[in-house]
């Protein structure tokens, strides 16, 4: 960031006579932008396509393969199409809360990927309590359903929104617990921190840094997917009995805002589960010093597709969870999370790793 | 406190973003307003009843419960931060021990919660 407000003020006369913390301010607004406009709309709507065609190859089917060349630019289609449809607001809905209810899903979603890093360098905002920012922010998403399942006044919507968020809120505490077990190991709440006391090696990742960090990232793993109303937790939603749930009265562009959230949401779990046990942009040392010959571009293309590698990975792996698994009960559920989840998260962070190795070794040495 | 001001900004221009699609469609598309196209959904028959009736506790219980078990990851995180500079100052054992103390006692609360059977959702 400092290089490019450096570069510009070098470059363009007229920037000189701003302070330098303005153009700061700027530039970050506008990355944040940029990152939405063309990172984030475009991966939502092509992973959507993406689904869609590994849905039929798994019911055996083709699949959406009609615009542009096997269908790829079918989720501009759609989004074009949304745009002209005409939005209904139902005559008994409460009119403000309805409207409002997409808003808040819109950014809510937007927010967390500020704090989302894309390689050593580019990051919108590299706050210093990064994790915790992004565990917050996603909680105004809980806000909007609920709005939206309340404000369409119908049944549907009512449960599904009221499911949505007791799911919801129910599985932030394992994902909390799991996230803290990293907070630990890294000492760090900031995100760019935490991959970087990670490495490039599978050896040095947080996942294997010792025997409990896996059961650490599977739980965070299962809390993100129920958070992200992804099979095998998709309850809220179930299309067979509750017809979509919350965005059953919405159309339009408001429905679409609902889904963009879904997909972007795909990539936000991909990417934090990534960033803190994959090891996230890390490079090995000596591709690091050869990048870096090459110029900076160079190093922050190949960090960044690192991380993107790794993140569709996992991305491939939830879709994959989706057209395998059936729906979970809503006890089903509940059970999962309060009877099994928490309890594991309060081991897994409570510090055994850390604490048990240190505690003990103190006990011994005092003994000794 | 300098690096939270971009952020509001962002909320704001995301409302802004999400407001201009929402306009953009409200000009592009069509308005055919009728009854039924305005009545609440409910697979074709007549909606019946408010749905604004009375809800299952459980969904309150939940939401309380979250507040508690929420607030208590929250405390969590400063002393997750802090506690790898203890251990290297020689405090470790001191921070686990007051932690352990903590999360056994919030321990207790959840096996009450388990005891009183409020997340039996049969």
């Amino acid at each position: 960031m400092e290089k490019i407000v450096s570069y510009l003020v070098g470059h363009c006369e007229k920037l000189q006579h701003l302070p330098e913390d303005f153009i700061y301010l700027a530039l970050q607004v506008v990355a944040g932008l940029l990152v939405l406009m063309l990172f984030v709309a475009p991966f939502a709507g092509i992973i959507s396509f993406v689904e869609r065609r590994i849905a039929a190859r798994v019911m055996d089917r083709v699949g959406p393969n009609r615009v542009g060349p096997q269908g790829i630019f079918q989720w501009l289609a759609d989004g074009v199409k949304s745009l002209l449809k005409e939005d209904i607001i139902p005559a008994q809905a409460d009119s403000v809360l309805f409207r409002l209810a997409p808003y808040l899903v819109f950014v809510g979603m937007f927010a967390a990927f500020v704090v989302v890093p894309f390689s050593s360098g580019l990051i919108v905002a590299d706050l210093n309590i990064g994790i915790f920012y992004l565990i917050a922010v996603t909680s105004i998403v809980v806000v909007g359903i609920m709005m939206s399942g309340w404000a369409s006044n119908n049944k549907y919507s009512l449960l599904g929104g009221m499911r949505s968020a007791a799911q919801i809120v129910s599985y932030e505490i394992p994902a909390g617990l799991s996230i803290l077990a990293v907070v630990i190991l890294s000492g760090s709440l900031s995100i760019q921190s935490i991959i970087k006391a990670q490495g490039a090696y599978p050896w040095q990742w947080f996942l294997f840094q010792n025997p409990l960090m896996p059961i650490a990232f599977i739980s965070l793993f299962i809390a993100s997917l129920a958070e992200g109303n992804r099979t095998p937790f998709d309850i809220p939603e179930a299309e067979s009995e509750l017809v979509s749930g919350y965005s059953t009265e919405y159309s339009g562009m408001r429905f679409v805002f609902f889904y963009f959230e879904e997909w972007a949401n795909l990539y936000l779990i991909a990417a934090v589960s990534t960033a803190l046990f994959l090891g996230g942009w890390n490079l090995p040392s000596a591709v690091v010093s050869w990048a870096q010959t090459k110029g900076d571009v160079l190093l922050h293309l190949l960090q960044f597709l690192t991380f993107f590698i790794k993140a569709m990975v996992m991305v491939f792996i939830i879709i994959q969870l989706r057209w395998t698994l059936p729906r979970v009960r809503v006890d089903q559920l509940m059970a999962l999370c309060w009877k099994y989840l928490t309890p594991i998260g309060f081991v897994v962070s409570l510090g055994w790793q850390l604490g048990w190795l240190y505690f003990l070794r103190e006990c011994l040495w005092s003994v000794m | 406190m300098n690096s939270y001001i971009p952020l509001l900004l962002l909320f704001l221009f995301g409302m802004i973003l999400a407001g201009a699609f929402l306009a953009l469609s409200h000009l592009l598309g069509p308005r055919r307003k009728s009854k039924d196209k305005n009545a609440s959904y409910e697979c074709g028959l007549e909606p019946s009843g408010n749905p604004h009736d009375r809800f299952s506790v459980k969904f309150y219980l939940v939401a309380m419960l979250f507040i508690l078990f929420d607030v208590e990851v929250v405390f969590l995180y400063p002393w997750a931060v802090q506690f790898k500079e203890a251990i290297q100052s020689g405090m470790g054992s001191f921070f686990f021990s007051e932690m352990i103390l903590f999360m056994v006692i919030l321990f207790v609360g959840l096996l009450y919660v388990y005891g009183r059977k409020a997340i039996e959702w049969e």
